[in-house]
């Protein structure tokens, strides 16, 4: 996406809204005051805001142009130093109001407390959200925030900028997408995407600007003086559908994933295109001629702009998981790498006007599996926050922008030229796509329909993208530049208004199918393997080399080489179908604490069936050795660390605050914390035992009972010694199922033999391991409370001991086999 | 290995086509490739499949390459294994992964929906009494997790234990603790698939496969693992230029 340099706005100088042009002077000078405020690498975006957000108040004072603010400027930074050589001669001021110095920053956060604000108003009104989608109404609000200014006598200002929309509001919500791109729809339907994106791009900008061409030409229009090249270049910049506009309104629309994969893959890689045209029809519009080699040259250029951007940005994505590979004993810094990694990659791409879109999109997806693996659990959910927070932020902010823009002005109404901007994108967006599908579906495996084709054609929404690359046109060298910006806008609302608002009871009507809401279930995931080996066997055994074939050597290379290099630890080797298994445990492990002891478990099944509903009434004798691989230790310990942090909030807020470390490390806490986490271990029991005396309580999600299995820790710790120590887990703490509790202490006291040699290699680690209510763990306090004569023994029973139908057969059945 | 054009006759395939449901041209490859397979005779053995080297890296190569051989997959009403197949049978089971046409009608989408996801439940449900049980479906996940090595098979447990608890929950609801749940039955298995898009999903290309190039690639490297190690190499080396850039 191109972007001016900072220096080029003096272009527009004798455009009224060009009041703040000599930014560049400005901003040097107050660069001095900024730097004792703001982070360095905030910097750009400080500035860039600041050039878009100061006018409003400058324009207060003066309005004869650049010189006199300049000096203006220049007399504040000068009084500063006045003040500082002379204060002795005036009274200390006690108050002083000095508005300039926090100015810029604190104009920035009005804005965003603004837009913050309006999201959370809407979702306040019920009624209204269901109607009108989001975009709609916060450009609503730009138009008012904007008329109260120009109410108020004073400037609008051009806060839609170009600079500070592709640098600092665009990034955000790029990069929101890229990190959580669906990849298997994604490359499922490349294909389907890029000649969309591509080839139909193409036509609408040649179609659109073509015929806009002819209709400039017929008399009485009085537009003979709009040229050919202008109006190609017009009808490139509205051609691209917007990845913002689309975003917004699809995802209120719950539109199944295959739809939503199609237009919102088409906007995100439609850029390519937008910048090659965009400034191949700006370089020769000065020129004039186009010869064929200049056309080779084109395309030469949108492959270089398209690759180099993926390049860039793949680069920086393996940067990413690279350096994410040794944060483990940094955490708290570790979502800024992707932050950072990821708006480097998107600056790069712009420094050389490669696709910046591009270059994050793939930055993003590149980087997110591997930093995934590496990252922590809290780690992961601060990058999802933060990246839901900031696009969201960004999105509000733009479409408000947009209103306060299309206030702003300067507009050049033409009917002729507006409503024939209109019509033909329409036209020759439903040509394009019903042309293009007519040629996909010939090699299409899951044809498009009709209704896919009208979403598709309906969904090409146009957004604030366009509007900022029609602002960077110089007005020298495009005379009709403020006719072209109406244009623009007036597409733009059309689009987000009348095909925004109307979309929803389209997709209604026609029974498009939705999104289905539910998470993944296991059964699912294993499915999904499931049919991706056996269609890459078919294919095989066909003889084949197809989709599937190729998908999976890439994964098997990438198991073999690529994940060895950029993941940490052992993890690497972990299979897809494992570590959904290890991610979807934790879920539960998680919500099973959060939701206070498991009595009402915020799960989507309740469940009343339990281990032993499933297993084989006949069972092989006990299974001594349960080698759970050592690699999930790791994991485990998170887990835990979890989950402790949870139960000991409260106790978390006493403690003294280490601003580099998230969860205190319980092993420097000593002895204090083995007190606490005795007091926390009695807490736990008696939960525990809340839990399975209630006779209606245990709805326990099946997995559920996993997890605490999985984490049990004798898996691990007692690989060898748990055959004597603790022969079988004789009970299903989930089940209403009642362990005979006699033979309950008989194990106990057949487990102490061991344990005692066991020993206290084990002491530490067991410690640790209270976090979690299972039982073999709990076993193992028990022993620890009679040594430090503590009588825990009593309310252990009482938790193993529920009033539930006993069932013999079962008694002797271990927990898993 | 006949050229393409000179199809054997076209009685037979008129006859093959009605009841698959695959073009002629189709057919005409597949022939191609199944006599490939089965060195030019008109039946097909186990080891033929066996020898397939792309396969000798699939996880669940076994089921794949029983499920040809499953009379359960011919459409005949059959029960048991057969140990060679006709090309016609051949023909049937590559059926299940026929793309579905454009316009379909709701009936003739869970028609196809529920023979795609048959021909996934005969592969789960090798002793065929009608239900996945317990043991079957941990063979299943030992399976696909039977590449990554010693840590697989016990976590595969774990997650076929998971997968059936969910099973049970999701489909029966509640339990007495001395209820057993015999196993999936094939409407269950519809049940907790019902979100996975089979239909549109279970496909292979079928037409533009060149298997003619196959074929040379074949007798130039009678192995053909030099071709996979080829492209690995291939691939490789991209990843040290990759590197190289950094």
């Amino acid at each position: 996406t191109p972007s001016k340099p900072p220096g080029t706005e003096c272009d527009g100088r004798d455009y009224p809204l060009a009041l703040h042009s000599p930014t560049g002077s400005r901003s040097f000078l107050e660069r001095g005051l900024l730097l004792l405020v703001m982070l360095i690498f905030l910097e750009g975006t400080v500035l860039t805001l600041g050039a878009a957000s100061s006018p409003d108040i400058s324009a207060q004072d003066n309005t004869g142009g650049g010189h006199d603010r300049r000096d203006d400027h220049r007399g504040i930074a000068g009084s500063h130093e006045h003040t500082n050589y002379t204060y002795t001669k005036k009274a200390f001021p006690v108050l002083s109001l000095d508005y300039h110095h926090i100015q810029v920053p604190f104009e920035i956060s009005l804005w965003v407390l603004l837009a913050s604000l309006m999201k959370l108003g809407f979702h306040l009104i019920p009624r209204l959200s269901s109607i009108v989608p989001e975009s709609c109404l916060l450009i609503v609000v730009g138009l008012l925030v904007g008329g109260l200014i120009k109410l108020a006598g004073e400037e609008v200002p051009p806060v839609l900028d170009s600079n500070l929309f592709f640098l600092c509001l665009l990034p955000p919500i790029i990069l929101d997408a890229g990190y959580f791109l669906p990849i298997r729809p994604f490359m499922e339907n490349i294909g389907t995407i890029l000649m969309f994106a591509v080839v139909g791009t193409l036509w609408n900008a040649f179609f659109v600007g073509g015929l806009l061409y002819a209709v400039c030409q017929i008399e009485g229009t009085y537009l003979s003086q709009v040229e050919l090249l202008p109006c190609l270049l017009f009808g490139s910049i509205i051609s691209a559908v917007d990845p913002v506009a689309v975003l917004a309104v699809f995802e209120e629309i719950h539109i199944n994933e295959l739809l939503h994969i199609l237009v919102f893959g088409e906007s995100l890689l439609n850029d390519a295109v937008t910048v090659v045209l965009y400034h191949l029809f700006e370089e020769y519009s000065g020129a004039g001629e186009v010869t064929p080699m200049d056309v080779v040259l084109g395309v030469i250029c949108f492959l270089i702009v398209s690759l180099g951007g993926i390049a860039v940005g793949a680069i920086y994505g393996i940067l990413a998981a690279f350096t994410s590979r040794f944060t483990s004993h940094t955490r708290v810094i570790e979502p800024l790498f992707v932050f950072v990694y990821s708006y480097m990659a998107y600056l790069s791409a712009e420094m050389f006007h490669l696709s910046g879109i591009m270059a994050l999109i793939a930055c993003g997806a590149v980087m997110r599996p591997y930093v995934e693996a590496n990252i922590s659990h809290k780690s992961h959910t601060t990058v999802k926050y933060f990246l839901k927070m900031w696009s969201s932020v960004s999105e509000t902010l733009i479409f408000i922008f947009l209103g306060v823009a299309t206030v702003a002005g300067p507009h050049a109404w033409n009917w002729t030229f507006v409503s024939v901007t209109v019509i033909l994108c329409l036209v020759s967006r439903v040509i394009g796509v019903v042309g293009l599908t007519f040629i996909i579906n010939k090699f299409r495996i899951v044809k498009l329909t009709t209704k896919d084709q009208f979403i598709v054609a309906y969904g090409g929404l146009r957004g604030a993208i366009a509007f900022s690359l029609g602002y960077l046109l110089d007005k020298d060298l495009f005379p009709m530049r403020t006719m072209f910006l109406t244009a623009i806008i007036t597409e733009i609302f059309f689009t987000v208004f009348v095909q925004g608002m109307t979309i929803k009871p389209l997709v209604d009507l026609l029974a498009v199918k939705k999104k289905q809401e539910a998470k993944r279930s296991i059964n699912e995931e294993i499915h999904t393997q499931f049919l991706d080996h056996l269609l890459t066997g078919i294919e095989d055994i066909c003889g084949h080399y197809g989709h599937h074939h190729w998908k999976d050597k890439l994964n098997r290379f990438n198991k073999k080489y690529i994940k060895k290099c950029l993941i940490a630890g052992e993890r690497y080797k972990e299979p897809q179908l494992i570590a959904f298994y290890h991610k979807m445990e934790f879920k539960q492990a998680i919500e099973l604490v959060e939701s206070g002891g498991g009595v009402k478990l915020p799960s989507a099944m309740p469940s009343q069936v339990s281990m032993q509903n499933i297993q084989p009434k006949k069972l092989p004798p006990a299974v001594a050795e349960r080698a759970l691989p050592q690699f999930t230790k790791g994991r485990e310990e998170e887990i835990r660390k979890i989950l402790r942090s949870n139960l000991q909030k409260t106790r978390q807020r006493l403690r003294s605050y280490n601003r580099h470390t998230l969860v205190a490390d319980p092993f420097e806490d000593g002895w204090n914390d083995f007190l606490l986490k005795k007091q926390r271990m009695i807490e736990l029991e008696k939960k525990m035992s809340n839990y399975l005396t209630v006779p209606a309580a245990p709805p326990d999600s099946p997995t559920m009972c996993r997890a605490r299995l999985a984490s049990d820790p004798n898996a691990f710790y007692n690989i060898k010694a748990s055959s004597e120590g603790v022969p079988t887990i004789q009970v299903d703490l989930a089940s209403p199922q009642s362990p005979d509790s006699v033979n309950m202490l008989n194990e106990f006291s057949k487990r102490g033999a061991t344990d005692q040699g066991l020993g206290q290699r084990e002491g530490a680690t067991r410690d640790e391991d209270q976090g979690l209510m299972m039982k073999p763990s709990s076993a193992g306090k028990v022993e620890k409370g009679e040594e430090d004569g503590g009588n825990k023994n009593p309310g252990l029973m009482r938790c193993l001991s529920d009033p539930g139908p006993s069932n013999e057969d079962e008694e002797d059945e271990p927990f898993l086999p | 290995m006949g050229a393409l054009q000179s199809l054997p006759d076209e009685p037979e395939y008129r006859d093959l086509s009605e009841k698959t449901g695959f073009s002629f041209e189709q057919i005409g490859i597949l022939h191609k490739r199944f006599k490939q397979l089965s060195h030019n005779e008109d039946t097909l053995r186990r080891d033929d499949l066996n020898t397939i080297p792309d396969l000798s890296c699939n996880p669940i190569r076994t089921q794949i390459i029983e499920a040809f051989f499953d009379k359960r997959n011919f459409h005949q009403n059959g029960e048991g294994t057969v140990q060679e197949i006709s090309f016609e049978e051949f023909l049937v089971v590559m059926s299940h992964f026929r793309p579905p046409a454009l316009d379909m009608t709701e009936e003739q989408r869970e028609i196809i929906r529920r023979e795609k996801l048959r021909f996934l439940f005969n592969m789960h449900d090798t002793d065929n009494d009608g239900t996945i049980t317990l043991e079957e479906y941990r063979h299943v996940v030992e399976e696909l997790l039977s590449r990554s090595g010693a840590l697989g098979k016990e976590t595969a447990k774990g997650i076929a234990d998971a997968a059936m608890l969910e099973v049970a929950s999701i489909s029966m609801g509640h339990m007495e603790p001395d209820e057993f749940y015999e196993g999936i039955t094939f409407e269950h298995f519809l049940k907790i698939l019902k979100d996975i898009e089979i239909e549109t999903r279970m496909n292979i290309r079928f037409l533009n496969m060149d298997t003619t190039n196959l074929c040379k690639v074949n007798r130039a490297y009678p192995d053909c693992t030099s071709l996979t190690k080829y492209t690995d190499k291939l691939l490789e080396s991209c990843l040290w230029f990759g590197f190289g850039l950094l």
